[in-house]
C-alpha cells in the first residue's frame, strides 16, 4: 500500500493507467476474437458512459452504490477483516430504508424522511454484520466464511418478507407497494436541469455517499478509534499489546462496515425504484470488493474506482446494446480483466517501472 | 455549415426512410428478463419466436438481455427512441418499466408476458399455467404407480405455485388418493439454474416413492429430468418441449407457448392488426399445451390420451374449473 520509493505521481496515475490500459488491451483481443471491431466497442463503451448527459447520469448512478459498498469492504479492510457479506448487508439494508418510507412517505417530505431511511439503512445493514462480526471477535469464526453465509441468509429471510409480509395484494412482483413523494429522494436532473441526466436515476444519495467517503477519511485517519481500527489491521498481536481490545474493535469495524453497505439501499430503493423489490443488490455487494481493492482502501481511491466500474455498467450496457454480438457476458469478461489487471496484478508493472525511474539508486522497494 | 447540416439531416431522412421502407414497416425489440437470451426455457421461447418470425418475414429483430433492473427502463427507452416497435418486454418484473416507457411514447407498441399493463398501447399476455399443468398433472397421475408423484419449483414465489396448484388438482383428479410430494428449489433467482439441487430434490423425492415428478424451475429441471432418467422412472418438462432430453424418460411436457405469443405480437403489428389490452392463453387458445412426439409416444397409454382430451374439452367448455393460485394465494389441496 505504501509509496515505497516512487514519486507519488507513479503510484497514483501511472500505474492505475498502464493496468488499466493492459486490461484494454487484452480486452480488445476478446472482441477481435468474436468478431467486432475494438475501436468501435471503446468508442461506444466511453461514449455510451461519459459521452452525453444521461449516460453520466447512469454512470454516476451506479457509482453512487460502488461507491457504498467500496466503503464498507475498505473500513472492514483497515481492521484486518475480508468483509464479503456487503451483498447481503446491502439486501437487508433494504428493509430499513423500506420500513422509513412505507411509515412516513403519506405525511412528510422527502427531506424529512431521509434521515430515517440513512438510520434505518445503515441500522439494518450494521445489524446483518453484527452477528459475523461477533462469532469472528469471540469464537474466531471466520469472517469470510460467516458473511458470505449470511448474504444467502439474508436472501432467504427478504424472499420470505417480501412474499409473506410486505408484497402488495395481488400482486406477482414479490415488492411492496410504490412510495409516494414523501420516500423519493429528488432525481439529480430535477434539481439541476442543466446537466441534462434525462432518465438517469442518479439522485440525491450521489452527495449522501460522497458525505460518507469524507467521513470514512476521517474516522480511519483522523480518529482514535480509526487508529485503533488500522493498528489492529496492520498487527492484531501488536495491537492488542497496545492495549486496543480486539472484540470492540472488530465487532466496531464490522459495524460501520455493514452500515456503510446497507446504505447503497437508499439509492437502489429510495432513490431509484421507489419500492422494495427482489434481488434489488444483483451483485453490486461483491463488486465494491473489486472498487476498493482497486481503490486501496482510500476513499478517494474508491470514489474514483467507482466511477470507474459505473463506467463500465453503463458503457458495458450500451455496448450489449449496440453490439449484440458482445453479450452482457462478455461485458462481465472486460470487468473481469480490469479487476485482475488493475487488483491482483496491481504490481505486475511496478519492478520495470522502478528500475526505468531510479536507475542509479539501490532498488529497496521491497513491496513490489 | 448550416446549409450543409440541412443537407445533411435530410439525406440521413432520406436514408432512414429508404431503409424502413425497404425492410417492412415494422422494428420489433424483444427485452429479455434476468435470465437471458439463453436459458432453455421462458426467455429462449420468447427468441425462439422471434427467430421465427424472422425466418417467416425476412424482418430482423434486436433484442437485449438486462444485467440489473435499473437496465429495464433503460433498455425499453433506447429501443423506443430509435423508434423500434412493437417491444416486448418478457417477464413479470418488466411491469414497472412498461408502465413507464409505454406511457411516454404512446406512439409506440409495447407487450408485456406474464403480467398487465393497463395501457391502451400495451398488450398483457398472460398464460394460464394452472390448465397446462392440470393436464400434465392428470397424466403424472395416470402413470404413476406407486400413486406418489413429485413436483419441484425453481423459486418459491406465488407463479411457481401456480403450477403446482394446478398439477396437484390434475393428479387427484387421476387419482384421489395420491400423494404429491413438492419441494422448491430456493428463494433467489439462483433456484431457476442448479441442476445439481434440482437433481437432489428429484432423488429425495424419488426415494420417498415418488415415480413420477414436474418440474417448474427453468434450467434446475435439467438435473430433475436427468434424475428422473438415471433412476429409471419418469419426469415432466416444462415450458418448451423438453420430452427429447431424455426419449423414454420424459412422460410428456408442459408447453407455455411464449413463441407463439412473441411471434403474433409481431405478425399483428406487421398485418396492422395489432391489438392492446390483456391477452389470456388457456388451453381453449392454444396457449398452454402439452407434448407428444417420438420421444413418448410409447409412455402415453390410449386410456391417458382419452382422459386428457377428454378433460381439455372440458376445460375449455368451462365444466371444469382449475382453481388458479394466483386469484386467491390459496390452493384448495
Amino acid at each position: 500500500m505504501s509509496a515505497g520509493r516512487l514519486p507519488r505521481w507513479v503510484d497514483y496515475v501511472l500505474i492505475p493507467f498502464l493496468n488499466l490500459a493492459a486490461a484494454f488491451l487484452v480486452s480488445g483481443l476478446v472482441v477481435i476474437l468474436i468478431g467486432e471491431n475494438p475501436l468501435d466497442a471503446v468508442r461506444i463503451l466511453i461514449w455510451g458512459s461519459l459521452g452525453y448527459g444521461e449516460g453520466i447520469g447512469f454512470t454516476l448512478f451506479y457509482a453512487t452504490n460502488f461507491i457504498f459498498t467500496g466503503l464498507a469492504v475498505a473500513v472492514a479492510f483497515h481492521a484486518g477483516l475480508f468483509n464479503i457479506g456487503g451483498e447481503g448487508q446491502a439486501y437487508v439494508g433494504g428493509l430499513g430504508v423500506a420500513f422509513a418510507c412505507l411509515a412516513l412517505d403519506r405525511y412528510v417530505p422527502w427531506y424529512v424522511t431521509l434521515p430515517f431511511a440513512i438510520l434505518g439503512s445503515a441500522a439494518m445493514g450494521a445489524a446483518w454484520a453484527f452477528i459475523p462480526a461477533w462469532l469472528q471477535a469471540t469464537r474466531g469464526s471466520h469472517v469470510v466464511i460467516t458473511t458470505i453465509m449470511f448474504n444467502f441468509i439474508a436472501s432467504s429471510l427478504m424472499v420470505y418478507l417480501l412474499n409473506n409480509m410486505l408484497k402488495k395484494a395481488g400482486s406477482m412482483q414479490p415488492e411492496t407497494r410504490t412510495f409516494e413523494d414523501g420516500g423519493r429522494l429528488p432525481f439529480l436532473n430535477d434539481l439541476f436541469p442543466s446537466f441534462g441526466f434525462g432518465y438517469a436515476p442518479v439522485n440525491l444519495s450521489l452527495f449522501v455517499a460522497l458525505a460518507a467517503s469524507v467521513l470514512v477519511w476521517l474516522l480511519i485517519w483522523r480518529t482514535k478509534l480509526g487508529f485503533e481500527i488500522r493498528s489492529f489491521g496492520a498487527n492484531a498481536t501488536a495491537a492488542v499489546y497496545a492495549g486496543i481490545s480486539p472484540v470492540k474493535t472488530i465487532v466496531i469495524a464490522m459495524l460501520i462496515s455493514g452500515g456503510l453497505a446497507g446504505m447503497m439501499a437508499i439509492n437502489e430503493i429510495m432513490g431509484s425504484q421507489h419500492r422494495l423489490l427482489i434481488d434489488f443488490v444483483t451483485g453490486y455487494g461483491f463488486v465494491g470488493i473489486a472498487v476498493a481493492l482497486m481503490g486501496r482502501a482510500h476513499p478517494v481511491g474508491i470514489v474514483l474506482a467507482a466511477i470507474l466500474f459505473g463506467m463500465l455498467y453503463q458503457g458495458g450496457a450500451e455496448l450489449s446494446f449496440e453490439m449484440p454480438n458482445i453479450t452482457r457476458d462478455m461485458i462481465i469478461v472486460i470487468q473481469g480483466l480490469v479487476i485482475l489487471f488493475a487488483g491482483a496484478l496491481e504490481h505486475m508493472f511496478r519492478p520495470a517501472i522502478v528500475r526505468l525511474l531510479t536507475p542509479s539508486r539501490p532498488l529497496d522497494a521491497k513491496e513490489a | 455549415m448550416k446549409i450543409s447540416l440541412t443537407i445533411g439531416s435530410a439525406l440521413a431522412g432520406l436514408a432512414l426512410s429508404a431503409v424502413s421502407a425497404a425492410a417492412a414497416d415494422i422494428k420489433p425489440a424483444v427485452l429479455y428478463d434476468l435470465g437471458g437470451r439463453f436459458d432453455k426455457s421462458f426467455n429462449e421461447a420468447a427468441y425462439n419466436g422471434a427467430e421465427k418470425f424472422k425466418e417467416d418475414s425476412g424482418i430482423e429483430f434486436r433484442d437485449f438481455e438486462i444485467q440489473n433492473d435499473s437496465q429495464r427502463e433503460q433498455a425499453l427507452r433506447n429501443f423506443a427512441k430509435r423508434g423500434m416497435s412493437p417491444i416486448v418486454a418478457i417477464g413479470f418484473s418488466q411491469k414497472a418499466a412498461v408502465e413507464k416507457v409505454a406511457a411516454e411514447f404512446p406512439d409506440l407498441q409495447f407487450a408485456i408476458v406474464d403480467e398487465v399493463v393497463d395501457l391502451p398501447n400495451v398488450r398483457s399476455i398472460l398464460f394460464k399455467e394452472h390448465e397446462g399443468s392440470y393436464i400434465v398433472g392428470l397424466l403424472a397421475g395416470m402413470a404413476s404407480e406407486t400413486g406418489k408423484v413429485g413436483f419441484v419449483g425453481g423459486m418459491d414465489i406465488p407463479l411457481i405455485s401456480k403450477f403446482s396448484c394446478g398439477y396437484k388438482q390434475g393428479v387427484v383428479a387421476a387419482n384421489a388418493d395420491a400423494e404429491v410430494f413438492e419441494n422448491m428449489t430456493g428463494t433467489t433467482g439462483a433456484a431457476w439454474n442448479d441442476p445439481v439441487k434440482g437433481g437432489e430434490l428429484a432423488k429425495s423425492q424419488f426415494d420417498r416413492g415418488a415415480d413420477v415428478i414436474y418440474h417448474a424451475a427453468g434450467g434446475t429441471g435439467i438435473g430433475v429430468l436427468q434424475a428422473a432418467a438415471d433412476a429409471g422412472k419418469l419426469g415432466i418438462g416444462v415450458d418448451s418441449n423438453q420430452n427429447a432430453l431424455h426419449p423414454g424418460s420424459v412422460l410428456t411436457s408442459m408447453l407455455k407457448r411464449v413463441d407463439t405469443a412473441v411471434y403474433k405480437a409481431f405478425d399483428d403489428a406487421k398485418n396492422d392488426a395489432w391489438t392492446s389490452g390483456t391477452n389470456i392463453l388457456g388451453l381453449k387458445e392454444g396457449g398452454v399445451d402439452w407434448a407428444l412426439d417420438d420421444n413418448n409416444t410409447a409412455l402415453i397409454t390410449a386410456d391417458m390420451k382419452t382422459a386428457v382430451e377428454d378433460a381439455t374439452n372440458k376445460i375449455v367448455s368451462g365444466e371444469i374449473v382449475v382453481h388458479d393460485y394466483m386469484s386467491d394465494q390459496a390452493c384448495p389441496l
